[in-house]
């Protein structure tokens, strides 16, 4: 067992900031990641990649965050990679894995600084080998410099999708073309929040400059894709896919990367047992916090995109006022002091959230993915199908936790990350009421799954678990 | 399939269902899984479909493998280790509760 002052869980811009912050007014603070190295998703080996080829190709954004990586590691916070959150005890205990061995940590406070998770977007076919997240494409070109061998196809919405075409084809790679699923009335009815996202000029114009890219590589994009389906039986072959005005097309598909907005990762807080609320806007569920990031239990807060979709700057600010308001708490500061080192933090937030309206409204995706037909897939880990929920859900009128003990979905190692919200979805469309009155899998410790020798090994450090 | 965009300048090796792999230090196993030329997936415990890596990030569970005789290791979470084994594996992942 080891303590702590405060426990940070993620080393992403919210979990990193959070520490250094933390680390400013002298408290003692622990951060443990499950991956190898600081920067979370956004920069993903940053520290070794930032200043070779691969950062040229990956761009500025990318780049900069080597000097947040830079003050981190000499924050003189301890540091725990691949070391995994499972459990929180009240007290607070935390249950954290390494390599196959758990054991526990006690903190007076938590910050959980866990992120996002790219939206499940269920269609017929994308469980096949062959179709992967946009995300985890980027993945793959940020830890280990690789792209798909031949030109591939990209599917989806958000900003995501053209960044990551852009760094694809900075790279060499090649794109089969664009299939973009950006809802037809997105644009007019995001116009109405453009004079207050203007606050936030540099990063609509980022948006700009990527469209301009695709339109001078001449990238094709087929615009407001409204079906699409991969097929195949070992891996994927083709895909089809089907515009808003009906136009339809088979094509060859070799790799198809998917992209649907991000959603907060809620199991963390959810397993806590911390009060969560539906968020309309982002279509997902977001924790009750405090303007500071504390959540329904004292101590407990959530900082980053876990807190709600904002982006990386948000995520830093956050992580920031988590620290600030936790440095009063625990009796590093007085509140006064505090206040006035935290005002341009808050101003600096305001001004990144006042881009999301606009965002939220324009990448807003399309309605099919929460509402699949019959035979898509939604439970990739029980294959448990849309029609298979909608049959159990008539018989019974029942809620997700029910679904779950009858059809199995959401009952695999995912724990409901790939299908939770589609049930939720699914079923507030049956009922004919707002996903809010339908609530989430109830989510249960371990919050990933461990197994018996992990468990074991906790009695090795001489505690009654 | 996936391919690198550089020669790795450090190199160890990984063995894939028996057969030797050249991997980068530094780098997850479900990276080095997606680079093979056959594609390389595990069948599903429920209905025996195929599965290959889709999220990268830990939380869709498709890049399970038996890795180092270990089963249900996340491979996309798995840096990789000179003389690391790789199979596939059949076997439902258990959950204590
Ligand atoms: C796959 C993916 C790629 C993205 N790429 C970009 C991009 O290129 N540009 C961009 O602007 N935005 C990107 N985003 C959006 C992203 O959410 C960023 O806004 C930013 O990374 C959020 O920062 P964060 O600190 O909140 O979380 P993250 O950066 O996600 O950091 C969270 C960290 O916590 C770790 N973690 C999660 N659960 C646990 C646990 N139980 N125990 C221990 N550690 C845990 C994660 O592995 C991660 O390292 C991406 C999102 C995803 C999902
Ligand atoms: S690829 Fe999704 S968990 Fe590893």
């Amino acid at each position: 067992m080891s303590k702590t002052d405060l426990l940070i869980v993620g080393a992403g811009p919210a979990g990193m900031t959070a520490a250094i912050t933390a680390r400013r007014y002298g408290i003692g603070v622990l951060v443990v990641d499950d991956q190898t190295a600081p920067g979370g998703q956004i920069w993903r080996s940053v520290e070794t990649q930032a200043a070779s080829e691969r950062g040229d190709i990956l761009g500025r954004t990318y780049q900069d965050g080597k000097a947040t990586t830079d003050a981190f590691r000499a924050s003189g916070a301890h540091y725990e990679p691949r070391t995994q959150l499972w459990q929180v005890e009240p007290g607070y205990r935390a249950f954290v894995s390494h390599d196959g061995k758990a054991r526990t940590i006690e903190a007076k406070a938590i910050i959980l600084a866990t992120g996002a998770q790219e939206r499940p977007a269920p269609f017929p076919g994308w469980t096949l080998p062959g179709v992967l997240t946009v995300g985890a494409a980027q993945v793959l070109l940020k830890t280990a410099g690789q792209i798909p061998a031949k030109p591939v196809w990209v599917a989806g919405c958000g900003p995501l999708p053209l960044l990551y075409i852009v760094q694809l084809l900075n790279a060499g790679g090649q794109i089969a073309g664009y299939l973009d699923t950006t809802p037809a009335g997105n644009h007019w009815a995001a116009l109405q929040y453009l004079p207050r996202a203007l606050r936030g000029a540099g990063a609509l114009l980022k948006g700009l400059a990527w469209k301009a890219i695709l339109r001078h590589r001449r990238v094709p994009v087929i615009r407001h894709v409204v079906e699409l389906e991969a097929h195949g039986s070992d891996r994927i072959e083709s895909l089809s896919y089907r515009t808003a005005d009906g136009r339809e097309e088979t094509v060859s598909a070799d790799h198809l990367l998917v992209h649907e907005g991000v959603v907060p990762n809620v199991h963390v807080p959810l397993g806590l047992g911390c009060a969560v609320e539906w968020r309309d806007q982002q279509d997902c569920y977001v924790p009750v916090l405090d303007p500071w990031g504390e959540t329904s239990k004292a101590g407990i807060f959530v900082a980053g995109d876990g807190a709600g979709i904002a982006g990386a700057k948000a995520a830093q600010c956050r992580g920031a006022l988590a620290a600030h308001r936790l440095a009063v708490q625990l009796g590093y500061a007085d509140e006064q002091n505090m206040l006035k080192d935290a005002s341009c933090v808050q101003k600096s937030l305001a001004r990144e959230l006042a881009l999301r309206p606009f965002l939220d409204t324009l990448f807003r995706p399309r309605s099919r993915i929460f509402s699949p037909t019959d035979d898509t897939v939604i439970c990739r880990c029980e294959e448990v199908t849309a029609g298979e929920i909608r049959a159990m859900a008539q018989i019974g009128g029942c809620g997700p936790n029910q679904i779950k003990a009858f059809t199995r979905a959401g009952m695999g190692p995912c724990q409901g990350r790939q299908c939770g919200y589609t049930v939720t979805r699914i079923l507030a469309e049956l009922e004919n009421c707002p996903a809010s009155e339908i609530g989430f899998y109830r989510v249960r410790p371990p919050l990933k799954p461990v197994t018996l020798g992990e468990l074991a090994t906790l009695d090795q450090e001489g505690e009654v678990v | 399939m996936f391919r690198k965009l550089h020669e790795p300048a450090e190199a160890v090796t990984v063995y894939v269902e028996g057969k030797p792999v050249v991997a980068e230090p530094g780098e997850n196993l479900a990276a080095v899984l997606l680079r093979q030329e056959a594609i390389w997936s595990r069948p599903t415990p429920v209905k025996g479909s195929r599965r290959a890596p889709y999220c990268m990030i830990g939380v869709c569970f498709d890049c399970l493998a038996r890795v180092d005789g270990v089963a249900s290791v996340q491979t996309c979470m798995m840096p990789v280790r000179d003389g690391m084994t790789v199979e596939h594996q059949q076997r439902r992942r258990c959950l204590p509760s």
